[in-house]
């Protein structure tokens, strides 16, 4: 431990004076120690956010390089090989290395500033779970210069192909492997910390919904990472040990792993969705000026999407072949999902309603999230009819549903988020208009992008393929023309997070938003240290009054 | 729920500044490029992969000593042993489903694609009928015609005494486990010793079975879904039964050196719950893997 940090400790010292020596005198390091060796839930949290960030781009730049050769029929810049390498890398970069550590970050530095916590529950343990993932990312590049190139079997890594990878597929293996670890370990601290460290007077009936929604998300993921990792474990052992788990010329099933990896899938798509719920559930009550509509009932909302979201996943598997009662039972059982997320949807309105609304950047993002998440919703709804979905499996009307619900989702509420706490984080406004021009600039080109998909998935084009017949040319060429646009557009946004950094438009009061949840209580921008001693039950209670109950 | 209850610490305890995450970290990722350079045959793949092993040791070693230092200390009050608590409770919800994985797998193969192949079910008729005429479904001889032929492994002979015993090192862990609570420190020592003792017969017995099986049965990881899921399930256990051995191990030794009281003695806890989880998988296993 200390062998660059001060350990001052006082072992004559009462337990109670020492710990307060501890977290004063030597919990702050200076230069490139502070990020690496960091405790605090801050930094890890910063550490969190730009890392995500750096994977968004990197996963982002592999999304252009799929969309400049979709961009004409032919093939004009990659072989098919690589194409399939950079549709593989780019899913995976985006699940695992943006979005998910993107929600890791926002709970990290959010969950203790609105539960009135210290800190994580397991502060040293939060560095590793940070500190794993780039060693992740590492490999995942790596794996595109070894023979053989990276994976190219989709980020589901289905068996047969991905048994007949190079070594690029083992490197994503053990790649996954980490980021199970990671994740396994962030989700665990998540869930202590917010089942131990709320600030007295804060119940779980409680809590901003936020930190709800951070409960369940890594609740499931405490449960589904591992599985995924026995999947991939699988995988291991078929390519190079000999075991049949996945080849039926030993008894087993290349079905089976869909089983699997789907058991693992779906829950996994609810963890990216139902912290963007939370954040959103955050942001439209503050501008709507009004209290969360139906507390409670989100609550149970978000609750019954996870459970259910274990007794879905062969709705990924309709087109494999499966017994008719099955795929009724997931058929059922998907569309059944439906109504909660219905709730929440109603809830935002509701909470809207008649409220005396303004729209700065957040809640722009919050709304657009609202509208666009919706229309992702009903595409799933469309997808979850089993008949329907064998015509409309691995087309791009998927590839139009699920960014719907990831980039203008979970993407978009990330968005909303970063624009939202900036002033809490950086102690500055960012600028509005830019803000604005951001969000609008993203909407217009996010649907150009991905509108058209649907089209293109209904006339029948399979996903990853490089090459495509004629009449697919231009809602193809839009998408591409969409895309770019997109992307030069978060360069904007790096601009504009980068200007709050360093200035803004002027320094920002310690709640900008007049919203009534803990986090808002501290200094912008926001001390090292927080809540060192809990807040007063009075405070949290004026606090919870205001914020969401009826 | 220590917040109804209002349990906080003054100063819940945030550990200073640490490198040993760093430091896992650099271990892991030589652990994964190591393991991935070796299967490929990359000459440089197990030095790496023995590299990453050597760190991770170091890892072991340095976090865990800070722990138990802090934890001598007083460190730790109440609030943060409920966190401990919380987190070991997860983790093993965790281990959990990791095994839940290759359970599932075993119960795949066993109703659906072990006898889909053989005799075909249903509409599966043809499965059998026209792509694999040779297939022989009978369990645990389930196999392709590629496949070696081998022998099952009975389940009377060691796997039997290997359940009592993991059984009876269940009982003698509790025993200590009184003997912390009674301040019988005799008790405690002799009772821990005996766990360690009986989870090291156990690794042993195992060792030799699979010995048995490998070389005389003929029993491979290539020997079918039988195989396959034998090996992965009895070796993932076997794993946890090592790492749970190694814990109670430290355990032994911290007692020798006069830690843990009646009341504060998670870290002893912790390494139970660990050993009754694994006491507890290796149960399903024996009904499942051997057994049924
Ligand atoms: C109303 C709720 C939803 C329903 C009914 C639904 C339904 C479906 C169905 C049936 C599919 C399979 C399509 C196919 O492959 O043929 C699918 C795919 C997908 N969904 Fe959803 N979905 C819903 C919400 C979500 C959410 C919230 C997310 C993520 C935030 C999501 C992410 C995905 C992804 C990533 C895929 C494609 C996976 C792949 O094959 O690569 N979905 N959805
Ligand atoms: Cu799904």
């Amino acid at each position: 431990m200390s062998t660059t940090a001060n350990p001052t400790i006082d072992l004559g010292a009462g337990h109670h004076d020492h710990a307060h020596d501890h977290d004063h005198d030597h919990h702050t390091l200076t230069g490139w120690r502070r990020w690496v060796y960091a405790t605090n839930h801050k930094d890890i949290g910063t550490l969190y956010l730009w890392f995500s960030f750096a994977m968004f781009i990197t996963g982002g730049l592999m999304a252009l390089g799929i969309r400049a050769e979709l961009f004409t029929p032919g093939l004009q810049f990659w072989q098919p090989e690589f194409f399939n390498q950079l549709t593989t890398l780019h899913g995976v970069i985006m699940v695992f290395g943006a979005i998910m550590p993107a929600f890791t970050g926002l709970a990290n530095w959010m969950l203790p500033l609105m539960l009135g916590a210290p800190d994580m529950a397991f502060a040293r343990m939060n560095n590793w779970s940070f500190w794993l993932l780039p060693p992740a990312a590492l490999l995942l590049i790596i794996s595109l210069f070894v023979p053989g190139g990276a994976a190219a079997g989709g980020w589901t890594l289905y068996p047969p192909l991905s048994l007949q990878f190079g070594m690029g597929m083992d490197l994503a293996i053990f790649a996954i492997h980490l980021l199970g670890i990671s994740s396994i370990m962030g989700s665990i601290n998540i869930i202590t910390t917010i089942l131990n460290m709320r600030a007295p007077g804060m119940t779980l009936m409680k809590m901003p919904m936020f930190a709800w929604t951070a409960l369940i998300t890594n609740y499931l993921l405490v449960a589904v990472a591992p599985v995924l990792a026995g999947a991939v474990t699988m995988l291991l052992t078929d390519r190079h040990f000999g075991t049949h788990f996945f080849k039926a010329v030993g008894g087993g099933d290349p079905v089976l792993f869909q089983h699997i990896f789907w058991f693992f899938g779906h829950p996994e798509v609810y963890i990216m969705a139902l912290p963007a719920f939370g954040v959103v559930s955050q942001i439209i009550p503050t501008f709507a000026r009004k209290p969360l509509f139906g507390y409670h009932s989100m609550v149970y909302a978000t609750a019954s999407i996870a459970i259910l979201s274990f007794m879905v996943w062969a709705h990924h598997m309709f087109s494999v072949g499966m017994p008719a009662t099955a795929q009724l039972f997931f058929m059922f059982m998907t569309m059944l999902i439906a109504v909660p997320t219905g709730v929440k949807v109603f809830n935002w309105i509701a909470t809207m309603w008649q409220g005396s609304m303004s729209f700065e950047t957040p809640m722009l993002f919050a709304v657009g999230f609202v509208c666009l998440f919706t229309v992702g919703g009903f595409s799933g709804l469309v997808l979850s009819i089993a008949p329907v979905d064998t015509q409309m499996h691995d087309t791009y009307y998927v590839v139009a549903h699920f960014h719907y619900v990831l980039v203008a989702g979970a993407l978009f509420s990330l968005f909303g988020a970063v624009y939202y706490w900036l002033p809490k984080w950086t102690g500055n406004m960012y600028s509005e208009r830019a803000g604005k021009f951001h969000f609008w600039w993203s909407m217009v080109w996010f649907n150009v992008t991905f509108f058209p998909m649907h089209f293109l998935g209904l006339a029948g084009m399979p996903r990853r393929i490089p090459d495509y017949p004629l009449q697919f040319t231009d809602f193809n060429a839009i998408a591409s023309v969409g895309a770019f646009c997109f992307g030069l557009g978060q360069l904007f946004f790096l601009y504009n997070v980068i200007h709050t950094i360093r200035g803004g438009v002027g320094k920002a009061p310690a709640n900008p938003w007049d919203s009534p949840t803990l986090e808002w209580e501290v200094p912008s921008p926001a001390p090292h240290h927080t809540w060192e001693t809990p807040p007063d039950e009075a405070l949290v209670k004026k606090g919870l009054a205001a914020q969401a109950l009826e | 729920m220590n917040v109804e209850n209002g349990v906080h610490d003054a100063h819940y305890f945030v550990p200073a500044p640490s490198k040993w995450p760093l430091v896992g970290s650099i271990s892991l990722f030589c652990l994964a490029l190591g393991a991935a350079f070796w299967m490929n045959s990359v000459a440089a793949g197990p030095y790496i992969l023995a590299l990453g092993f050597a760190i991770l040791l170091w890892m072991l070693f340095g976090w865990f000593g800070d722990v138990i230092r802090e934890s001598v200390h007083g460190d730790y009050g109440k609030q943060v042993d409920y966190s401990f608590r919380w987190g070991m409770s997860w983790f093993i919800f965790s281990e959990v489903m990791f095994f839940s994985a290759f359970f599932g797998a075993l119960f795949y193969m066993r109703v659906l694609s072990v006898p889909e192949l053989g005799f075909g079910v249903g509409y599966h008729a043809e499965t059998h009928g026209l792509l694999w005429p040779m297939f022989n479904e009978a369990w645990p001889m389930a196999s392709g015609p590629k496949v070696d032929a081998y022998e099952a492994m009975s389940a009377w002979g060691i796997p039997a005494i290997n359940t009592a015993l993991l059984l009876t090192s269940g009982a003698t862990l509790t025993w200590a486990h009184w003997g912390l609570i009674e301040n019988k420190r005799g008790k405690l020592k002799l009772g821990l010793a005996a766990t360690v003792l009986l989870g090291a017969i156990f690794l042993c017995l195992q060792a030799y079975e699979y010995h048995h099986a490998w070389g005389e049965l003929g029993l491979k990881l290539s020997s079918g879904a039988y195989g396959a899921t034998f090996y992965m399930l009895t070796g993932f256990h076997g794993m946890h039964v090592l790492v749970g051995a190694i814990m109670l191990t430290t355990m032994l030794v911290r007692v020798l050196r006069g830690h843990f009281d009646q009341h504060h003695h998670f870290g002893f806890e912790a390494a139970a719950w660990y050993w009754h989880f694994v006491d507890v998988v290796w149960l399903i296993l024996f009904v499942f893997v051997y057994c049924v």
